[in-house]
C-alpha cells in the first residue's frame, strides 16, 4: 500500500534529524579526543609513537568510510558482543575522526614556529607545560577553521550509518520514501535537512579562514 | 573463539578483480569528467556573468553540504521520477561526476586566482585571444600549483565511490557484499576489501607523487 507524503512523513524525516546531530556529537567528542592523542603522538619526540600515529592515519585516511564501519559493526560479534548499529557506528565514526583531526590539528601544531617551543624550553618549561601555555593556545587558533571544514564532512559521513541500520536522517528518508514513493520530494528533503545543518557551518569556516588570512595578512 | 576463515574470499578471487577494476574505471572516468567539467565552471566562475556565476555557487554550495550517499538516492531514485531513468553503473557514475565537480571547481578556481593579475595583462598585451590566455598562461600553472590538491580530492572519490555499492552497481564494495552473502564471512570479506582499497590508495599516492616530481618539479631543468 502506497502511503500520500503529508506532514506525518515530513515530521518523521524531521525528528530523525536528531539521531544525525546526536552521532555526529558523539563521534566529533570522541574523535576530538582520539584526535588530541594522534596529533601529540604524531608530533612527539618518540619515534615509535610518530610513526604509529602516522600509520593509523594513513590507515583510516587510506580506505573508504564505508569499510571502517563495516569492519567496526561485523567485527564487535567476532570479539564477543552483540552486534549494534548504534555502537558500531560510534566507534566506527569516532575512529575515523580521531585519524583526520589527529592530522588536522597535527598540521596546527607544526604551523607555530619552532622557535616559540624553544624559547619555552630555554625558559625551563616542561612539555606539558610547553604545550599548554605555549604551543596549543597558538595552534588552536590555526585549527579552529579546518576542524569546523571536517565536522561538515562528519556530519555527512553519519549518513553511511545508515547502511548498517542505524535510524537517522538518511536511513528515515529511505523509510519514508518507500512507504509513499516520492522519491523525488522525500530526497528533496533529506538533502535541504542536511544542508541546514552544514551550511552554516561552512560559512563560518570560511569566515574564519579569512579572518585569520586577513591577520597574517597585517 | 572466533575461526578466521579467508578461503572463500580468496575463492572469490575473480569477482574481487572485477570490482576493483569497476571502481578504478569508475574513479578514474568520473575525474577525468568532472575536471572537465571543473576546468568549464571555474573558467564561467571567473570571468562569466553574474546570474551564471550565482548558479555555479548554487551548486557548489548544495553539492558539499550533503552527503553523497543521499546524492546518489537522488540521482538514481529521484531522476526517473522525472523521467531520466539510469542503470546502476551510470547512476553511480554521474552522482561521482556532479560530485568531483563541486570540489573540483573550486580547487581549480583557487589555482586561477593564485596566477598574478600582471601574467593576465602581459599575455593580453602580447596579442593572446582570451581563450588562449586561459589554456597558456592561466591554466597550465595554475594545475601545478593545484595537482596536490585535485590527486587527493580524486583519492577521496575512489574511497568515496564505493557507496554506490547501496544501489548495486558493481564496484569493489559491491562485490564485497555478494561475496559476504555468498560465504557469510563477513569480516574477512570485508577485511580483505579494505585491504584492496588501501592497496589502491597507496598505489595511486605514489604515482600521483612521480608524477609530480617528473612534470611539476621547480626548476624546470629543460
Amino acid at each position: 500500500m502506497i502511503r500520500p507524503f503529508g506532514w506525518n512523513e515530513f515530521l518523521f524525516i524531521l525528528t530523525a534529524a536528531q539521531w544525525t546531530l546526536a552521532l555526529s556529537a558523539i563521534a566529533f567528542a570522541g574523535g576530538g579526543i582520539g584526535g588530541f592523542a594522534i596529533a601529540l603522538a604524531r608530533t612527539s619526540g618518540a619515534r615509535p609513537l610518530r610513526l604509529a600515529a602516522a600509520a593509523f592515519i594513513r590507515l583510516f585516511q587510506g580506505t573508504p568510510l564505508l569499510m571502517q564501519l563495516f569492519l567496526v559493526y561485523f567485527g564487535m560479534n567476532i570479539i564477543g558482543f552483540q552486534i549494534n548499529a548504534w555502537i558500531a557506528a560510534m566507534v566506527a565514526l569516532s575512529l575515523h575522526a580521531s585519524a583526520f583531526l589527529g592530522e588536522i590539528w597535527r598540521g596546527s601544531i607544526e604551523a607555530v614556529p619552532e622557535g616559540q617551543s624553544e624559547a619555552a624550553t630555554a625558559l625551563g618549561l616542561r612539555y606539558a607545560h610547553r604545550m599548554r601555555f605555549i604551543v596549543l593556545p597558538q595552534a588552536a587558533r590555526i585549527a579552529v577553521a579546518p576542524t569546523v571544514g571536517f565536522l561538515v564532512q562528519l556530519i555527512k559521513g553519519t549518513s553511511l550509518a545508515s547502511i548498517i541500520g542505524f535510524a537517522e536522517l538518511a536511513r528515515a528518508g529511505q523509510i519514508i520514501n518507500n512507504a509513499t514513493f516520492q522519491p523525488f520530494t522525500v530526497f528533496s528533503i533529506v538533502a535541504a535537512l542536511y544542508f541546514a545543518i552544514c551550511w552554516p557551518l561552512s560559512l563560518t569556516a570560511r569566515r574564519i579562514e579569512r579572518k585569520l588570512a586577513r591577520a597574517a595578512a597585517r | 573463539m572466533y575461526q578466521f576463515d579467508f578461503l572463500p574470499v580468496i575463492g572469490a578471487f575473480d569477482q574481487l578483480v572485477f570490482g576493483a577494476w569497476l571502481t578504478i574505471k569508475l574513479s578514474v572516468g568520473a575525474m577525468m569528467i568532472g575536471l572537465a567539467l571543473s576546468i568549464v565552471f571555474a573558467w564561467a566562475k571567473t570571468s562569466g556573468p553574474k546570474p551564471l556565476v550565482w548558479a555555479i555557487d548554487a551548486y557548489i554550495e548544495i553539492i558539499r553540504n550533503t552527503p553523497f550517499l543521499v546524492q546518489i538516492f537522488f540521482i538514481f531514485f529521484g531522476l526517473p521520477a522525472l523521467g531520466l531513468r539510469l542503470t546502476p553503473n551510470s547512476a553511480a557514475l554521474l552522482a561521482l561526476v556532479v560530485n568531483f565537480g563541486a570540489y573540483g571547481t573550486e580547487i581549480i578556481r583557487s589555482g586561477i586566482e593564485s596566477i598574478h593579475k600582471g601574467q593576465i595583462e602581459a599575455g593580453t598585451a602580447l596579442g593572446l585571444t582570451r581563450l588562449q590566455v586561459f589554456r597558456l598562461i592561466v591554466l597550465k600553472p595554475a594545475l601545478r600549483a593545484i595537482f596536490p590538491a585535485l590527486t587527493s580530492q580524486f583519492i577521496y572519490l575512489m574511497l568515496t565511490s564505493s557507496v554506490v555499492s547501496v544501489i548495486s552497481a558493481d564496484d569493489l564494495a559491491a562485490a564485497g557484499n555478494n561475496i559476504q552473502s555468498q560465504t557469510f564471512a563477513s569480516f574477512e570479506v570485508y577485511f580483505v576489501i579494505t585491504a584492496i582499497y588501501l592497496a589502491m590508495s597507496l598505489a595511486f599516492s605514489l604515482l600521483f607523487s612521480l608524477v609530480d616530481k617528473r612534470y611539476f618539479a621547480y626548476p624546470i631543468n629543460r
